[in-house]
């Protein structure tokens, strides 16, 4: 719990820096709400039993809950975070890792602004956060639905098949080229040449200059989705540099996110460390998002839209990656500075008088449930629980009007005078 | 003074009924069916639940770190268990509340239910882990299927918090310093003058019997018991000072029976912890932001990045990136040329301490202007 609230404390200093604000919405919805906007995962919702009331959901995940949010409240300008739970009836086995009970991590930005500029604001945040958790090298793939779309179109793939097609391309992060053109020719019934021609676009990477040559491309030019898409790369890839974050992110045609609801820019990092040995966590994206304009219009009785650009963080993922580093060093789980310590028997009263002192005066501090407790037995709880000062009463010590401050680490006592300890003990932890 | 409140109070009450009635017409509306063809369904969250706006939130997040800051300072591990339990491990631990708990549907695996607070986790998790000592703060939300229209103010979705240390200790040393955690946390918030009553099971039950109750009736004579709390108070409320009923902010005990219930042999934890009603917390403080003065803050921007003139959109990016990578918590509006007085507007609604002004002179002039929104003073820096 100690490696999430540093994770977490990382994750939402970077969104306040941001000016993000946070919002908070219940563990389940309306069935109705979330029918129909999950497509084929919606057979893993968890539905609440009929219980006479409503019929109930847990939520999903948190962008249903925020379009709904935007629309049953009329906003139409919000930059906000969610950080909470959701839920899906994942099959854990066949999913190395996955729960059915996980936290999300989003940040959205929704209104109407001029291009790209929310956007790239998005890609600069998840830089940032992925930067500061220090957990290795990654990389921000970028392509567009309107890209994708169009190269679907000029490579002949009928239209009832851009999703499915989607779908398929999607899975080039986990497969070869070769598995991917089987399943789209023996399983989705494209012809080799069409799967030939899509495997030309999706195998190209680079960044501002791909997009300007596929602007020039004889066959994906003749697309105007696509011409839009590569435009607003092109704008994406100017404000990064401004932003200063072109250093991670490439434009990458084989990126196709899962989801149905986007229409415009897709983005999804990874990390790009091969698997060490220790290394057990399977290699995968630590945050991914995209624009999604249509979304909210699909709950506004009058249809009105409100375009929404976001990223949701991998948090999950993060925690076992860090989990696994932190398994070499030692993680406290509690911030206690000061343990106060009997060195005699019979002098409970004195060290409930002084932790007393202690928290009124704002030290964490803790000690033993037991009227008369061993010294050594104190001192080890210190040493196990990585509390760094002990404050020990004794009988001449309390005659001379002093308590005996002990630094764990060095085992340097000093005599500190009664009056002057919690000013003492505060020098010492804030140096700290 | 009391004129004031009665009539703050009257008005509050208005508005809450008014709400409700439009929003049993909207449901009733809804109900009769689309007109348009479009997407109908009923916008609203569901029965008994509700969203927390940005304004709320940071209102919480004020009065969570308080209370996490007291929990922290006494030392305490924090844990956190899943929203659904199986159902057996829930069952038989509530009584007559048992009904009110929320199942969920059977879809072909393990019945499960949503918990009902965090005692019964806590309980079976230090059994599960065989633990037998620990000082432990868990703070999440629990789930009732109460009728909300029957208790004012109670919802079916709400947050616990809860303090608990496990272990055998001698005697009364950990409950008192559950007592002093409580005192600790109210008088931290400012919530005014506060009581904590303190009694014991045992003098209870002692009493019933020197006084002739049957031993099988103590349970429900004490459930009787428990609603002088509540009779009283409807003598008071002429006097009530907030519309928010008066009730208990923190309560709780020493249970040592219920790991027990949870160990295959029965192996007994003892446990004395305090649960803080927050979210009575927080409709207190709520109401205090509202008659205050004070604005409250949904975000902690400190400085705004703005264009005074046209075509400064590059300009704009490049500093905000340098003020962010600086630590600074900045934002600009997403607007290649926004006009400057929506920009300075901005700052002045979202509370927004300092304005970071970009200029074609003073660019030329390898200058900033930094504007103190309060003041509206002005310095040129570099």
């Amino acid at each position: 719990m100690a490696i999430r609230e540093k994770v977490f404390n990382t994750i939402i200093g970077c969104f306040k820096r941001h000016g993000a604000e946070t919002i908070d919405t219940p563990v389940f919805e309306l069935k109705e709400t979330l029918t129909g906007k999950y497509g084929e995962d919606s057979k893993l919702i968890y539905d609440l039993k009929d219980q006479g009331g409503e019929l109930l959901s847990l939520r999903y995940d948190l962008t249903v809950p925020f379009a709904r949010y935007l629309a049953m409240n009329k906003i139409t300008n919000i930059k906000r975070y969610h950080i909470a739970k959701v839920y899906r009836r994942d099959n854990p086995a066949m999913t190395r890792g996955r729960y059915r009970e996980f936290y999300q991590c989003d940040f959205d930005i929704a209104g109407q602004y001029d291009a790209m500029i929310p956007d790239a604001e998005c890609l600069k945040i998840v830089h940032e956060i992925l930067s500061e958790l220090e957990l290795g090298d990654f990389c921000i793939k970028v392509n567009d639905r309107r890209i994708l779309d169009g190269m679907f179109a000029v490579c002949g793939v009928p239209i009832d098949k851009f999703r499915t097609i989607c779908s398929t391309v999607d899975k080039l992060d986990k497969m070869a080229w070769a598995d991917v053109k089987k399943e789209m020719v023996n399983e989705k019934g494209l012809s080799e040449e069409v799967a030939d021609q899509i495997g030309e676009y999706v195998s190209m990477q680079g960044g501002m200059d791909l997009a300007e040559r596929l602007l020039q491309d004889q066959k994906l030019s003749q697309s105007k989705q696509a011409c839009a898409g590569l435009s607003d790369i092109k704008l994406l890839f100017s404000y990064l540099q401004l932003l200063q974050v072109t250093d991670k992110v490439v434009f990458d045609l084989s990126l196709a996110r899962g989801l149905d609801y986007y229409t415009g820019v897709i983005y999804e990092a990874v990390l790009t460390q091969t698997a060490h040995a220790e290394d057990s966590v399977s290699v995968g994206s630590v945050a991914g998002g995209g624009r999604y304009d249509g979304l909210v219009g699909m709950f506004d009785p009058k249809g009105r839209k409100v375009p929404c650009v976001g990223v949701s963080i991998g948090i999950e993922r993060i925690f076992s990656i860090m989990e696994q580093k932190a398994s070499a060093e030692k993680v406290r789980t509690t911030e206690v500075q000061v343990m106060v310590v009997s060195a005699q028997k019979n002098l409970l009263q004195e060290r409930l008088k002084l932790v007393s002192d202690l928290w009124n005066g704002g030290v964490k501090a803790e000690m033993m449930y037991k009227k008369n407790p061993k010294l050594l037995s104190q001192l080890q709880h210190c040493e196990e629980a990585g509390i760094p000062l002990v404050a020990i009463l004794g009988e001449q010590e309390l005659k001379d009007g002093v308590v005996k401050l002990r630094v764990v680490s060095t085992r340097e006592e000093f005599d500190i005078c009664r009056a002057d300890l919690l000013a003492e003990i505060r020098r010492r932890t804030s140096e700290a």
